[in-house]
C-alpha cells in the first residue's frame, strides 16, 4: 500500500471509501445479542435494524478496502487483522487499504482491544468471511467464462481461468459476486498453504511512524477546536468546594474556566477545565488556576497503611474461595513441614508515551469523539447512556494509540471530554500532562498473597492460595460476596492435574484509589506470587527448579515449552548456583515460559546477562510481531519488576513524572532470544502474555546466584 | 514576531517568547510529528534539530530558537530515506509509534557525528529517549544497520 492516502480513521472516509448505494461487494459478520456470529450480505439484510458490517470492501474500481476492528496501540492489529484478510481473499497486501472501524459492536462484535484478543477471538471468522468472499468472486468468473469453477482460481486480486490464462480482477466481478449465495462452508487453506499468515510480513503503518505522519489522538484535530487542561482533584472522589479563576483567564488564548465532571463508572470525579486556544495556553492557564477542594466523606489510604491492612487480613480471614480441589486447609493443618509466606505487589501506572487526550463535540443531539481509545463500543455505550443521547448518535472514532497498555480501555477520559464540549458548546481536546496520566490512575491494583504448601515424596501435595487486593470489577458493579475470577490467573492449569490439592481465595479488600486493567493484567502479579511460590517450593524438595516444573506439568504443550527452554539456555550445562532462574505461566490461552540468567554486578547487585522466552501462543498471523510484543513485554516487566511503583499518601500520589518513574532506557536492556512452538492449536494471545513470567524468573534467578529470595516488588537489582 | 527557519521554511510566528518550540510546531505550526511526552526534558519524544543540535523542544523556549534553523522529523529528509528512517523502516522498529520522531531525531546526529558508532555509544546517545513499548533492541539493530546504509550512500 502506499503511505499517503490509504489509512484514515475518520468516518467521512469510511463512508466514501465503502461506497455505499455502489455495487461492492460487501461481506460482514452479524454479531446477534444472543447466539453466534453468522454471515450476511447487504441483500439478506430485512430487518432495516440489523446493520451490514463491511470487513471487506470491493468496489468496482477494484480498490480492496479491509477494515480493522480494534485498536492499534503498537501491538499489530493493523497488521495482523489485514494479513489475515488478505490471505484467504488473495489480494497483495500491497494493493489493500486499511481503515479503522467506527465503534459499533453490533456490527464488529466485541471492539474491547484488552485480553489480547484481537487475533485468537476473531480469526476462524475472519478466514472464513474471506474464503466466502474469494469463492463468490471465483463462481461469478467461472459464469461469466461460461467455464467449470474447478478451472478458475483466484491470485493478486483477480480470477485466473487455468486454462486458457484469461484474467478477470475482482473490481469487474465484485457486483456479480455480490447477488451469490454466500457459500456456507468455504474450503479454507490448510497452514502449509499459507503465504502470508505465519510469514515476518513488514508492518504497513511503519513508514508513518518514521516520518511523523501517522495521525495519534493528540495530533488529531478537527475545525474550530479549542484545547482543554483540567485540574481533577488529587484524591479522586474529592468535589470542588470553590475555584478562582481570575488569573487563568488573564493568561492570553484562555477563553473559558468552568468546573466539570470525568465519570468512572458510576462514579463521578470533578475537576476545573481551562479551556483556551491552544494547547499551551490551556497549560499555562492551569498553573494559574487556585482550587479548593472537599476530599472528605472518603477514607485517605497511604501506602504503608494499604500493606499492612493486606497482611492483617490474609493472617485471619479465610477469603471467597474461588476454586477448590481436595482440602489443601486440612492437609496443612497435619504438617509441620509446611512454606506459608507472603509476597507483595506493588500499585502501577500504566505510563504510555503517549499521555492521556480525547476530542469531543457535543452537537445537541448527537456527539462524536475522536481519540486514542481501546474500546469504542463500551465508550459510546457509556457516553450514550451518561448523556441521554440515543447510542446511534455517539460516533467514536478510533485514532491510532502512542501506547494503551489498558488504561485507554477507560471510559473516563472520552466522558470528560464530552462533559467540557458540552458546556463549551463546541468540539475539544482534552489534554492530559504527563503527570495527570502517571498520578490519575485508575492503577494495575497493589496485592499481597499468602501461599501455603507442602511437599509430600519430593512432589506439591497441598497449594493453598489467598490474594488480598482491589477486585477492579468492583468500581464497575461486579458484587462484593463473590471472589474476583481472576484470582488464579496465570497459574498453570496442568498444575490442577498434579497437585491434589489446590485452593484460590480472594479476601475483600477495598480503598478509595481507582483501579483498572493493567497489561496482563492479574496474571502480571499473580504470575509473581505463584511462579516464585513453585520456586520454592522446587527448592523445599530438594528437586532442579525446571525439572520440579516438567514433573509436574505433564500436558504436552507445557512439556513442550519446558524442553525448549531447557534446550535454548543451555539449561542442563549451567553450573551450581550461576544465576539461573525459570517461570512459566499461562495468560490469555496463551503460555510462555522464560529463562533469566543473572550475574554478579561488579559495581554491586545483580545484572541481567540473557533472556530466553518461549511462546506457545497456538496458531499465529506474524512472527515478527510476536517476537516484538514479547521483548516488549519484558522490557515492561523489568520496569514492573525493578523500578514502579505507585505509592500514596493520603490518597494522593508520590510520583508525578518519568524522573521519579523512572523508566528502563536502552542501556539498561539485557539480551532477548525469543522463541515460538509451532503447532495448529488455537490462537492464543500475543500482546500482554510474555509480561507475567519475566519478574519470577528473574528473582528465582537471583535466589539461584545470591540465596535471597525476593517476594516484594518492587526490588532494586544494584543493592539485591 | 519571532523570525525563525522551520524545515527551510522562513516563518514569522506571533507567540509568546516564553513559549515551548515543541507547542509551536505542533499547535501553530501544525507539524504533528514532534511528539509531547513528558513536558520536562525527561523523554525524548519531543526531540527535534537546532542549528543541527539535537534538543528537546518542550524546554526549548521560542526566545531560544529566535533566528535559529530548526529541522522536524517532517523535514529529516524529502521522501523518508534518511539512513535512520530506512533502517527503521527495515527492522520494523517502532510498535506503537509515539516516540519514534525524536528516537529517530536523536539518532540522526548520532550518526553524523559518528559514522560508526558501538553499542556503548548508542546507550551513551539515545539513553535520553524513552520507549515505553520497549523497541531498544532493534532501535540498537537499526542504528547498526544505518550505519552501514550511510556508509553506501557516501560510496
Amino acid at each position: 500500500m502506499t503511505q499517503n492516502n490509504n489509512i484514515d480513521n475518520t468516518r467521512r472516509n469510511f463512508l466514501k471509501l465503502t461506497g455505499l448505494g455502489g455495487a461492492a461487494l460487501c461481506l460482514g459478520i452479524y454479531f446477534p445479542a444472543n447466539g453466534s456470529p453468522v454471515l450476511v450480505r447487504p441483500s439478506e439484510l430485512s430487518d432495516s435494524e440489523i446493520e451490514l458490517c463491511p470487513w471487506i470492501i470491493i468496489n468496482p474500481s477494484g480498490k480492496v478496502t479491509i477494515v480493522n476492528h480494534r485498536a492499534e496501540m503498537g501491538q499489530g492489529s493493523f497488521q495482523s487483522v489485514p494479513q489475515i484478510v488478505a490471505e484467504e481473499l488473495e489480494v497483495d497486501m500491497k494493493d489493500i487499504n486499511v481503515i479503522f472501524a467506527i465503534g459499533n459492536e453490533k456490527k464488529y462484535g466485541g471492539q474491547i482491544t484488552g485480553g489480547s484478543s484481537t487475533i485468537r477471538s476473531a480469526y476462524k471468522k475472519l478466514l472464513k468471511l474471506s474464503a466466502s468472499a474469494r469463492e463468490m468472486l471465483i463462481s461469478a468468473a467461472a459464469t461469466k467464462w461460461n467455464a467449470p469453477i474447478t478451472d478458475c482460481y483466484a491470485e493478486s486480486g483477480q480470477v485466473i481461468h487455468k486454462p486458457s490464462g484469461k484474467k478477470l480482477h475482482y473490481g469487474k466481478l465484485a457486483e456479480a459476486a455480490s447477488k451469490l449465495e454466500a457459500p456456507k462452508e468455504p474450503k479454507l487453506k490448510k497452514i502449509s498453504e499459507y503465504k502470508l499468515i505465519r510469514k515476518p510480513l513488514k508492518r504497513i503503518d511503519t513508514p508513518l511512524k518514521t516520518n511523523g505522519e501517522l495521525i495519534f489522538g493528540l495530533d488529531k484535530r478537527i475545525p474550530g477546536m479549542l484545547v482543554a487542561s483540567v485540574e481533577r482533584d488529587p484524591r479522586y472522589l474529592g468535589k470542588v468546594k470553590s475555584f478562582d479563576a481570575a488569573g487563568a483567564l488573564k493568561i492570553p488564548g484562555v477563553k473559558k474556566v468552568f468546573k466539570v465532571k470525568m465519570g468512572y463508572y458510576e462514579y463521578m470525579r470533578e475537576g476545573v477545565a481551562v479551556v483556551a486556544d491552544s494547547t499551551w495556553a490551556a497549560l499555562e492557564g492551569r498553573k494559574q488556576l487556585k482550587v479548593e477542594w472537599d476530599s472528605s466523606g472518603f477514607k485517605h489510604w497511604s501506602t504503608p497503611e494499604i500493606f499492612e491492612t493486606q497482611n492483617n487480613l490474609l493472617k485471619t480471614e479465610e477469603g471467597m474461595i474461588l476454586k477448590t480441589q481436595g482440602n489443601p486447609t486440612e492437609v496443612l493443618s497435619k504438617t509441620d513441614k509446611k512454606l506459608d509466606v507472603v509476597y507483595q505487589t506493588p500499585y502501577q501506572s500504566h505510563v504510555a508515551m503517549e499521555p492521556v487526550n480525547c476530542i469531543a463535540h457535543h452537537k445537541g443531539d448527537s456527539i462524536e469523539i475522536w481519540g486514542p481509545i481501546q474500546a469504542p463500543g463500551w465508550v459510546q455505550d457509556y457516553v450514550s447512556k451518561q448523556f441521554k443521547i440515543d447510542k446511534e448518535k455517539v460516533i467514536v472514532n478510533m485514532t491510532f494509540l502512542g501506547g494503551g497498555f489498558g488504561r485507554k480501555a477507560m471510559n473516563d477520559y472520552p466522558y470528560e471530554a464530552v462533559a467540557v464540549s458540552k458546556e463549551l458548546g463546541g468540539p475539544v481536546q482534552v489534554v492530559w500532562t504527563r503527570e495527570d496520566d502517571a498520578t490519575l490512575g485508575p492503577f494495575r491494583p497493589g496485592i499481597s498473597y499468602r501461599c501455603e504448601g507442602t511437599i509430600s515424596n519430593g512432589k506439591m501435595d497441598a497449594l493453598k492460595f489467598r490474594m488480598a487486593g482491589q477486585n477492579n470489577g468492583h468500581w464497575s458493579g461486579a458484587p462484593k460476596d463473590k471472589p474476583n475470577g481472576s484470582t488464579s490467573e496465570g497459574f498453570l492449569k496442568p498444575y490442577y492435574e498434579s497437585v491434589k490439592n489446590v485452593s484460590f481465595s480472594d479476601v475483600l479488600f477495598e480503598t478509595t484509589i481507582p483501579t483498572s486493567f493493567w497489561r496482563s493484567v492479574y496474571a502480571s502479579t499473580n504470575g509473581f506470587a505463584y511462579e516464585s511460590f513453585i520456586d520454592e517450593m522446587a527448592h523445599e524438595a530438594g528437586k532442579d527448579p525446571l525439572e520440579f516444573r516438567r514433573e509436574h506439568l505433564k500436558e504436552e504443550r507445557c512439556q513442550k515449552v519446558i524442553d525448549k527452554m531447557e534446550e535454548v539456555s543451555g539449561w542442563k550445562k549451567r553450573g551450581k548456583n550461576e544465576g539461573y532462574g525459570v517461570a512459566i505461566t499461562e495468560c490469555f490461552n496463551s503460555t510462555v515460559g522464560q529463562v533469566v540468567k543473572v550475574s554478579k554486578n561488579p559495581d554491586g547487585g545483580v545484572k541481567i546477562d540473557k533472556v530466553w522466552a518461549v511462546m506457545d501462543c497456538g496458531w499465529y498471523v506474524n512472527p515478527d510481531i510476536i517476537e516484538a510484543q514479547i521483548e516488549g513485554s519484558i522490557i515492561m516487566g523489568l520496569g514492573a519488576a525493578t523500578t514502579h511503583q505507585i505509592t500514596f499518601k493520603n490518597n494522593i500520589v508520590e510520583q508525578h513524572n518519568f524522573y521519579d518513574y523512572p523508566m528502563p532506557r536502552i542501556n539498561e536492556i539485557p539480551s532477548i532470544e525469543v522463541h515460538i512452538i509451532e503447532n495448529e492449536e488455537d490462537a492464543g494471545g500475543v500482546g500482554e502474555p510474555a509480561l507475567p513470567p519475566f519478574a519470577p524468573a528473574l528473582t528465582n534467578a537471583i535466589f539461584d546466584l545470591t540465596g535471597k529470595r525476593i517476594r516484594t516488588l518492587p526490588f532494586s537489582l544494584g543493592t539485591v | 514576531m519571532i523570525q525563525l527557519t522551520v524545515n527551510g521554511k522562513t516563518e514569522n510566528l506571533d507567540v509568546s517568547p516564553e513559549m515551548p518550540l515543541l507547542w509551536a510546531i505542533r499547535d501553530t505550526l501544525g507539524l504533528t510529528g514532534t511528539k509531547f511526552g513528558c513536558g520536562v526534558a525527561q523523554c525524548g519524544a519531543c526531540v527535534v534539530h537546532l542549528d543541527g543540535e539535537a534538543v528537546r523542544s518542550c524546554v526549548t523556549k521560542m526566545s531560544r530558537a529566535k533566528g535559529k534553523n530548526v529541522v522536524t522529523i517532517e523535514g529529516l529528509s524529502e521522501n523518508n530515506d534518511h539512513p535512520a528512517q530506512k533502517a527503521w523502516q527495515e527492522i520494523d522498529v517502532p510498535q506503537c509509534g509515539y516516540c519514534h520522531s525524536g528516537q529517530i531525531m536523536s539518532a540522526a546526529v548520532l550518526l553524523r557525528e559518528n559514522t560508526n558508532p558501538t553499542d556503548q555509544d548508542i546507550d551513551n546517545a539515545m539513553a535520553g529517549n524513552i520507549c515505553r513499548c520497549g523497541t531498544y533492541p532493534r532501535i540498537r539493530k537499526a542504528i547498526h544497520l544505518a550505519s552501514e546504509i550511510q556508509k553506501k550512500n557516501k560510496i
